[in-house]
């Protein structure tokens, strides 16, 4: 049997700080900690820097669909490009031991291993997920995954295109598809008023400028023709082997493609496998990380800024990346406290303008109990393991009091994705049976490798592949 | 169903998608080729049989698991094309190599 | 009363239900240490027992009346618990280990006296033949027909479920906050109200150490941390276990198991990862190339020689304790012939070896 050579043993490189994840707030983290002199390690998953939200930017920089999206993301790269570090791109992070220090990470099948004083999580969001019957057919797609395939390769989807959900990110996909030369349908699940809303939650006027840009696409969007459908309730997509309906209470759109999106949630599975404090975030609807103003988490050496943190968009993501920066240069005695403080100012205000308008926007999308906790028992809650929502009642009815006793239970999220993409429908079932708030009910443990990396690999990281053979 | 944008996105790799020769975009993922391809699915699940194409494209979901140079259950999105690569769907659960 | 939720506590539960008893099975919430969820699912004989003949006679009991077992739940729930029991293999990479190995189950012969203990040595060519795929790190494997092995969860499940279709009250979440006890009367005030009941069994895991005392019992178990690793689901591969690899009915297969004393210190750690997955591949190098979709740490509950404890209460007469790291072997054993002791108010005289007082 023939063998990839994987890593011959040898003291693992140190950094004063590694970054997990290229996008805003690891790129805005590493030119502050470079400026203060520091060592910096940037592994990323992704084959090039900008997150998702910059995905591919240079490649998608030129293309008139996404150019003016894509603008301030260019600036971030090129200044993060120029940098004086170790970045790893298309390297997965498969175990983190914030005890010691060390990042066990996979790229092109070899395993690498570094060592950093101080490691800052910039791990990003993920999008909500949105348990309707029928969101496992082919053709249905989270709507950040159609965003992702126009970003990276320029292509959009082709027949008729339903949107459907709620979100910021669905009037800025709709106007990119837009300009891509495909008009959508927009079926917005929103329940609440957008007056009201913003009269009761403020911002309006410190968040001006985000508001107004918003604004600017929900009008572009239907100067263009889009037709929107508001309200919209008990969502399910249909078709034999494929998508070709969207049916809702009081109508239906015939789709060759529907995109769903009920907004972001915090990526987690790495920050609570490592054992990070949680804290239940009642205006989002999800989990994060317990941290301070500049970050810093419940275990000494690690930090957490950007989305993952809590959500706030890139902008506020580049502020706590900087604030993070800041304080790991002062932790490892290169900045004085009040230096600091001092510098720290400007991203707080940026930090502050970037969030303004963010109560408004949690209210306003605040996700409904039918999508938190799907009514139907049939619909599939674990995509990889195929759980439904019905299932899950019996199980929590029977004495699954949590996640992790459901998931010995049902599997649910013993699959390849590790119940990332279930973990919040299951808790919120659970919550909803057992009549208690989803914090009571907790989270599933994750565990590393936090991605599947293979027998050989793992074996690898401690012995030489010549004694496999 | 996807489409391409040619006009935009000019440069191309060729890749073999299920054994025919497909030119994607610079910069796509295997399980972007899938979807420009065309294919009814890019597996049918290990639990169900039931098929499958890319949920999030992002790294997240695991749905986009294929066959890639050969090697089974590559979660597709994560792995940017190259040219020659021959990407094939999955059939239930692997096959164990022996 | 049956305190601890785990695979022995539900399997005494069970089986006390199905005495007749009434019953009241109190666990532990979400997040509890809970070996049972650890387990890599073995019903494992070959190799249990060895100086200690009366250990190996209650696991080969347990392994007869598993088939039982299975049947019984399955009936019940409707789920199958994927129970197979063709034998099994533990892999042998050196002479000297086959050397070991082959000592070890002479004296299991030896030992198990009228009872008979079958068993095989198989060199290399035959250990081929019988596990297709074997690497040519094998020397050799011993092999016992009595081995076989089960899904953890589904039997854990099974007895939840089982337990209360038969009419079986199961409290999860229960903080017991005070413990009064008399000769056949126990009192216990928790956070869901007071349960008071003639029989109390402490079923506690690493719990009963510090239970053990208030009803005149002594549990002198600590944790010893074993790590798992699981790969993706593959097509029918593994025709039988051995000691550290198996494929389940879900077609995964499963690696295991370290042996660690690290007290209650539950994480993982990647050296230990890295050996398993060294030696999983040295024994089958295409096991080498599936990804590890799960790893986990899990602890143990361990006595000071490794064997189970049961006892009943000298001075507080209808209190009992059931201790063994064998929830899943064992279950049969639980289910099937502990219960029904506890149930008639006395255990019988062969399990006295496993008393306690031996410490």
């Amino acid at each position: 049997m023939s063998l990839v050579p994987v890593s011959t043993p040898q003291a693992p490189r140190k950094f004063d700080l590694a970054i997990v994840g290229a996008g805003p707030a690891g790129m805005a983290a590493a030119i502050t900690a470079r400026d203060c002199g520091l060592s910096v390690l940037v592994v990323d998953e992704n084959p090039a820097p900008g997150g998702q939200v910059f995905r591919a930017a240079e490649l998608a920089g030129t293309d008139p669909a996404l150019a003016r999206d894509m603008a301030p993301g260019l600036d971030l790269i090129a200044r993060f490009r120029a940098l004086d570090i170790t970045y790893r791109p298309g390297a997965t992070l498969w175990m983190l031991d914030p005890d010691m220090g060390t990042l066990s990470l996979s790229r092109l099948n070899e395993t690498l291993e570094f060592v950093a004083d101080r490691i800052l999580l910039t791990t990003g969001a993920q999008e909500r997920p949105m348990p309707i019957p029928g969101w496992t057919l082919p053709g249905v797609m989270s709507a950040g995954a159609a965003q992702i395939a126009l970003k990276t390769a320029g292509m959009v989807p082709s027949g008729r295109v339903v949107l459907a959900g709620q979100g910021p990110l669905m009037w800025l996909l709709a106007n990119q598809l837009i300009r891509a030369g495909v008009l959508p349908v927009l079926v917005e699940t929103r329940t609440q008023p957008i007056l009201r809303t913003a009269l009761e939650q403020g911002g309006i006027f410190s968040g001006l400028a985000q508001l107004t840009k918003g604004i600017g696409l929900i009008l572009k969007a239907r100067q263009s023709g889009m037709r929107v459908i508001t309200g919209a309730k008990h969502l399910r997509a249909e078709g034999s082997s494929r998508v070709q309906t969207l049916r809702f209470e009081g109508g239906f759109e015939p789709c060759d493609t529907l995109l769903l999106h009920e907004g972001v949630i915090p990526s987690t599975h790495i920050s609570m496998a490592i054992g990070l404090e949680h804290v239940w975030d009642a205006r989002q609807f999800c989990w994060r990380p317990k941290l301070d103003v500049f970050g810093a988490s419940s275990h000494t050496r690690i930090a957490v800024a950007g989305d993952g943190a809590v959500i706030g968009g890139w902008e506020a993501a580049v502020a706590t990346g900087q604030l993070a920066a800041l304080d790991a240069a002062f932790r490892l005695g290169r900045l004085a406290g009040a230096d600091r403080d001092f510098r720290a100012e400007a991203s707080a205000d940026a930090l502050l303008q970037a969030r303004a308008l963010r109560p408004f926007l949690d209210a306003l999308y605040a996700p409904s109990q039918e999508i938190l906790a799907p009514p139907e028992e049939s619909t599939i809650i674990c995509r990889c393991e195929e759980v439904t929502a019905g299932s899950l009642r019996w199980a929590a009815a029977i004495g699954a009091t949590g996640p992790n006793q459901a998931k010995a239970y049902l599997r649910c999220g013993m699959g390849p994705c590790q119940g990332r993409l279930c973990g919040p429908t299951v808790a919120a079932v659970i919550a909803e049976i057992r009549g208690v708030a989803v914090e009571e009910v907790g989270h599933f443990r994750p565990r590393a490798p936090y991605k599947p990396i293979t027998v050989q690999e793992l074996a690898g990281a401690q012995h030489g592949a010549d004694r496999i053979s | 169903m996807f489409r391409t944008r040619p006009d935009h996105r000019p440069e191309t790799v060729q890749v073999y998608v299920e054994g025919r020769a497909l030119m994607v975009p610079e910069g796509s993922s295997a399980a972007a080729a899938i979807l420009i391809a065309g294919l009814p699915a890019i597996r049918e699940t290990a639990v169900s049989g039931s098929p499958r194409l890319p949920w999030c494209m992002m790294g997240v979901c695991f749905d986009c698991l294929a066959e890639i140079d050969g090697v089974a259950n590559r979660q597709a999105c994560m792995v940017p094309v190259a040219a020659g690569m021959r990407i094939a769907r999955q059939h239930g659960a692997r096959e164990p190599q022996r | 009363m049956v305190i601890g939720g785990g695979l022995v506590g539900s399997a005494i539960a069970w089986g006390l239900r199905r005495e007749g008893l009434s019953v009241v099975l109190l666990d532990e919430g979400d997040a509890a240490y809970r070996a049972s969820r650890g387990n890599f699912g073995l019903v494992w004989v070959q190799s249990k027992g060895l100086g200690a003949p009366w250990y190996q006679r209650w696991t080969r009991q347990s392994a007869e009346s598993w088939a039982q077992l299975a049947d019984d739940l399955t009936k019940q729930t409707g789920q199958s618990l994927h129970l197979a029991q063709l034998g099994g293999v533990h892999l042998c990479l050196s002479d000297q280990e086959m050397k070991d190995r082959e000592a070890r189950m002479q004296q299991m012969k030896r030992e198990a006296g009228n009872y008979g203990f079958e068993y095989r040595m198989l060199d290399a060519r035959e250990a081929r033949e019988m596990l297709p795929g074997l690497g040519s790190a094998v020397v050799g494997a011993s092999f016992t027909p009595y081995d076989g092995h089960v899904s953890p969860l589904a039997l854990l499940r099974s007895l939840h479920h089982g337990f209360t279709a038969l009419g079986g009250v199961y409290l999860p979440n229960v903080k017991i906050t005070g413990i009064a006890t008399a000769p056949r009367n126990f009192l216990l005030e928790t956070n869901l109200g007071t349960i008071q009941a003639e029989r109390a069994v402490l079923a506690a895991g690493l719990g009963n150490a510090a239970l053990a005392s208030h009803f005149g019992l002594k549990a002198p178990v600590r944790p010893q941390r074993g790590q798992v690793l699981v790969t993706e689901r593959t097509r029918a591969a593994l025709p039988m276990p051995t000691t550290t690899i198996r494929q389940t009915g879900e077609g995964s297969i499963m690696l295991g198991d370290s042996v660690e004393e690290v007290g209650f210190d539950t994480r993982q750690t990647q050296p230990v990862m890295a050996e398993i997955a060294h030696r999983a591949a040295l024994c089958f190098p295409w096991i080498g190339k599936l990804n590890v979709v799960r790893a986990w740490s899990a602890l143990r509950v361990m006595s000071p020689d490794g064997l189970p404890i049961y006892d009943q209460s000298e001075t507080l007469p209808g209190a009992y304790t059931a201790n063994c790291h064998s929830g899943v072997t064992l279950a049969a054993a639980h289910g099937k012939l502990l219960a029904p002791m506890i149930a008639r108010g006395a255990l019988d005289p062969f399990l006295a070896p496993f008393s306690a007082e031996r410490f």
